[in-house]
């Protein structure tokens, strides 16, 4: 074939895809958590663990198969993500299998870690084979809209598990946190939604002491997220998920309408929550407690905040080492699920917490990079929802378990224990690299235009 | 909308900072404190992660430890022979935490004392268990049993010194208790401690150390001393100006005598001899409350001693009128003194008057049983002149030659003491304190120095009491000590 010369703007020798990449940073996430595992079994027994090999080969035979669909479906897809996220769910496997060993935590979760795990990277798959273009999900806007306030609202009708309505329970097949779920179909449908009212919202407005004031019909949806936020706050008593949708809602306000005065309704409005809520909230009193008094007693007893305190001071600059911490103090199967951070502050030491903080910085950086350089505007409003919504989970979950604010009740991307939390978060890193890829995809070649043809000999008969 | 995009993106990197910063504050600058809360169990665990050192008595170990399984502490302490050493020792428990040299030594005995740093990073590169050191002590074996199966089933204390150098030899307290059993974690432990802590008997006491008694008349040598030292008599043989009974100046109260016994105008000798109230009664008021407690606290009253193990502080009253002067030189009224104390006086007289400072750690050693740390003798003070302690010896020796404490006396060996029978209660309704305060002494010196109380003295009967009872034991702890 003959080279052709182009004259167009747009050319196909675009960015590299950088699939190499990719799979070199893998060979690393993977063989991380190979030799932590190594390590837990060294430290526990002294000898290496006997399902090594198999870990080992699990986790190589899950991110190799991800890296070859991204290969074959996302060609340009951004080479971090998967590489950042196979790495924290490798490690999380590796740290609730360690705290497996510790009989007082409970039965042994790992292997359900490892299946849901294998789920969670079909789902990656299956998203990537069968979402050939993310702009598909902009006809399901008001679908995703009923679906994702069914799930939000579900858990209303369970039980609830240590003071949070959050789960439901399906017989045979355990609990799922339908929240996890809500927070991607929640962003679908605001992504849908903003982009066809981003410019109401912006400029059908009266300008007010220097803000501009938006009109009521506007508003409305706006006051019903709030009310519903709040609402999910009072009757599952989850303050996380509740933070999560308001703030996620806000920031795509912003980047929709470009309109600072989203920003302090928003704040406004989660404040005023707050207060109302916690006046009469036991439960919420309760956190607001814990977090003002970290390491006081109750019924003279050491508190699970406490005990978290203690794991993060004894942890010290480098950790105890892998296998060698006292995660078990904190008790419960709290530190395989909302605690995980304290055993990775413990066992790893601060360089360690920085280190895995630093992956999800990575993670979410890549995600906003990905809102940028989206060409379309749902593209861009679905990236940065995404991005964001993970952003604000893990501040909510690692600045609670530390105590930078009050603790609620939401699991560590990858890291903790949980299936709905880890099959969602993969399907969650498929959609990014999905629209990443059709943003960093070369436009395809124009056809070659007939001018340019040169001329063809006609042999007459 | 690439400009909020961006804004997004810097509010996402302020929350990654600001989680940043939270656990470098968390795990850096309070990571200490967190560390060391006393709530922090890790604490406890770390103190019996690994085999505890042991305190060491001559050559043998009087501790061990064993593995504990089913618990979060790996090592639990044992001890031999506990109720006989359990004095010295204290007790190490998992549940409860530590007292005397298991408590004072903690750091040395887990290996976490900073002296070990080089030991325990050497450790560490060659692959060795971390292990704690060992503490050496100064007691003697014998002394201790002779102590300890001397007072029996009875209620009291014995306290033995070499006053050549001030290393206690003996250090005996009962009713006792076994430290091995409350030293882990378990219902069993609990259940023996809280039966322990309730006992009206209070085993778990030291009462060679930490308990404060009357010491009666054995205090008189005390009295001896100030005046002598005051120059109130000179001589030991001469007579002294006091009447029988004595009336208390400013009072119309008259001080008795046990018994029918020659204490008008005695001499220092016959006084002591026969534990003349009079006569040393006397000399306290003459000599006067400055006087009197210049000269006790010389011995080493109204201070806290450290052995290194923490000692209760003997009572010389320090506001008294001149007739209270009177009742405290007789070991009454507010005197108080720990075995230890008594036992300090003894020696002083014995090592011609040169006071040395009482220890019980010999040395600590590290895991490999090199020393870290050895402790010298050390010079308290100077109570008495040697001339005066000479004298004093001589007073001693008469009162086991042919006075009160007879029942001390030991075939080939000078043997000095002093009895004592201090009232207990008000008008004496309890049961009073035999005493027994002594020292050997051969061509080289005096070697031992004893006091022993009694609580349950059966009746006050003089001070045969207290050589009925207490001299008995001591003689028994001095024949340990000088291999008889």
């Amino acid at each position: 074939m003959s080279v052709i010369s182009n004259t167009t703007t747009i050319t196909s020798v675009g960015a590299p895809s950088r699939r190499n990449t990719e799979l070199a940073l893998l060979v690393f996430a993977v063989l991380i958590p190979v030799f932590a595992y190594a390590n837990v079994g060294l430290a526990k027994d002294g000898s290496l663990p006997a399902g090594l090999l198999a870990y080992g080969a699990g986790l190589g035979t899950l991110a190799g198969i991800a890296h070859l669909m991204v290969r074959k479906f996302a060609k340009y897809a951004d080479p971090l993500m998967l590489p950042v996220a196979t790495l924290l769910n490798g490690m999380g496997l590796v740290l609730i299998w360690r705290l497996d060993q510790e009989p007082s935590l409970g039965a042994a979760m790992a292997p359900s870690q490892l299946l849901w795990s294998t789920l969670g990277v079909a789902l990656f798959v299956g998203v990537l084979v069968f979402l050939k273009d993310h702009r598909i999900l902009q006809r399901y806007t008001y679908i995703s809209m009923v679906v994702a306030l069914v799930l939000l609202v579900l858990p209303v009708f369970f039980p609830g598990i240590n003071g949070a309505k959050i789960w439901i329970t399906i017989p045979g097949v355990g609990s799922l946190q339908p929240g996890e779920f809500a927070k991607i179909i929640i962003t679908v449908f605001f992504a849908g939604y903003l982009m066809v009212k981003r410019d109401a919202l912006a400029l059908a407005s009266r300008r007010f002491m220097g803000l501009y004031l938006p009109r009521g019909r506007d508003l409305g949806p706006i006051l019903v997220i709030w009310a519903i936020s709040l609402l999910i706050l009072v009757f599952e008593t989850d303050l996380g998920t509740s933070l999560l949708f308001f703030g996620l809602f806000v920031i795509m306000l912003y980047v929709a309408t470009e309109r600072t005065s989203w920003i302090v309704f928003g704040l406004l409005l989660s404040a005023g929550g707050a207060v109302f809520v916690s006046t009469f909230e036991a439960h919420v009193q309760d956190r607001v407690q814990n977090w003002l008094h970290p390491l006081a007693l109750v019924n003279g007893g050491v508190t699970e905040t406490a005990q978290t305190m203690y794991a993060f001071g004894s942890g010290g600059l480098f950790g105890s080492g892998l296998g060698q911490g006292y995660s078990r103090l904190i008790g419960g199967i709290a530190p395989k699920s909302d605690y995980i951070l304290a055993t990775v502050g413990e066992e790893l030491g601060l360089t360690g917490l920085m280190a895995v903080l630093l992956l999800y910085g990575l993670l979410i950086e890549r995600g906003v990079r990905t809102a940028l350089a989206a060409r379309d505007p749902f593209g861009k409003l679905l990236a940065i929802g995404l991005s964001g919504a993970f952003a604000l989970q893990v501040f909510v979950v690692a600045g609670g378990v530390t105590g930078l604010i009050p603790l609620t009740g939401m699991t560590m991307p990858f890291l903790a224990q949980g299936g709905s939390s880890v099959i969602a978060n993969w399907a969650l890193v498929a959609i990014l690299l999905r629209i990443s890829d059709t943003a960093r995809r070369p436009a395809p070649s124009p056809a070659p235009s007939p001018d340019a043809e040169p001329t063809q000999v006609v042999r007459v008969q | 909308m690439n400009k909020p995009l961006r804004r997004v993106a810097v509010f996402c990197g302020l929350l990654v900072l600001a989680l940043l910063i939270r656990v470098n504050y968390v795990q850096f600058v309070q990571a200490d404190e967190l560390k060391n809360d006393a709530h922090n169990r890790r604490v406890t665990i770390n103190q019996y992660a690994s085999p505890r050192g042991d305190i060491i008595v001559g050559d043998k170990a009087i501790t061990g430890h064993t593995e504990t399984t089913g618990s979060d502490f790996k090592f639990k302490a044992t001890f031999k022979n506990g109720a006989m050493w359990a004095p010295v020792t204290g007790y190490a428990s998992q549940a409860f935490g530590t007292s005397m040299l298991e408590g004072v030594n903690d750091k040395i005995l887990t290996g976490d004392d900073d002296r070990l740093f080089f030991r325990r990073t050497v450790d560490i590169l060659t692959g060795k268990e971390k292990q704690g050191g060992d503490v050496v002590t100064t007691l003697s074996n014998a002394a201790q049993k002779a102590a300890f199966e001397g007072l029996g089933d009875k209620k009291g204390a014995v306290a033995a010194i070499d006053p050549q150098t001030g290393a206690i030899l003996a250090l005996a307290s009962t009713p006792s208790y076994d430290p091995s059993s409350f030293a882990g974690n378990s219902k069993t432990d609990e259940k023996n401690w809280v039966t322990l802590k309730n006992d009206k008997d209070e085993p778990m006491l030291n009462r060679a150390l930490r308990q404060i008694y009357p010491p009666g008349s054995a205090f008189k040598v005390v009295t001896a001393a100030a005046a002598l030292e005051n120059g109130l008599y000179s001589g030991i043989d001469d007579k002294t100006d006091s009447p029988d009974p004595y009336t208390l100046p400013t009072t119309t109260t008259d001080l008795p005598n046990e018994g029918n016994i020659p204490c008008k105008n005695a001499t220092l000798r016959v006084a002591l001899q026969y534990s003349c109230n009079t006569v040393f009664g006397k000399i306290g008021a003459d000599l006067g409350r400055e006087k009197m407690l210049a000269e006790a606290k010389k011995f080493g009253f109204n201070d806290e001693l450290f052995v290194p193990v923490r000692t209760a502080t003997s009572n010389f009253s320090t506001t008294m009128d001149q007739p209270q002067t009177a009742l405290s030189s007789i070991g009454q009224f507010e005197t108080a003194a720990t075995p230890l104390q008594m036992a300090m006086v003894a020696s002083a007289i014995a090592n011609d008057g040169k006071l040395m400072k009482p220890y019980m750690v010999k040395e600590l050693l590290d895991s490999n049983g090199k020393a870290i740390e050895q402790t010298s003798p050390q010079e308290y003070s100077q109570p008495v002149s040697s001339e005066n302690a000479a004298k004093l010896q001589q007073m001693m020796e008469t009162v086991v030659t042919s006075g009160t404490g007879k029942n001390a006396q030991i075939d080939g060996v000078t043997v000095g003491g002093k009895t004592g029978t201090a009232q207990n209660g008000v008008n004496n309704d309890k049961s009073p304190y035999a005493w027994f305060i002594s020292y050997a002494k051969t061509d080289s010196g005096s070697p031992v120095a004893v006091a022993v109380v009694v609580e349950d003295g059966l009746a006050n009967r003089g001070d045969i009491t207290g050589g009925g009872l207490a001299a008995p034991i001591a003689k028994k702890v001095m024949e340990a000590v000088l291999n008889k």
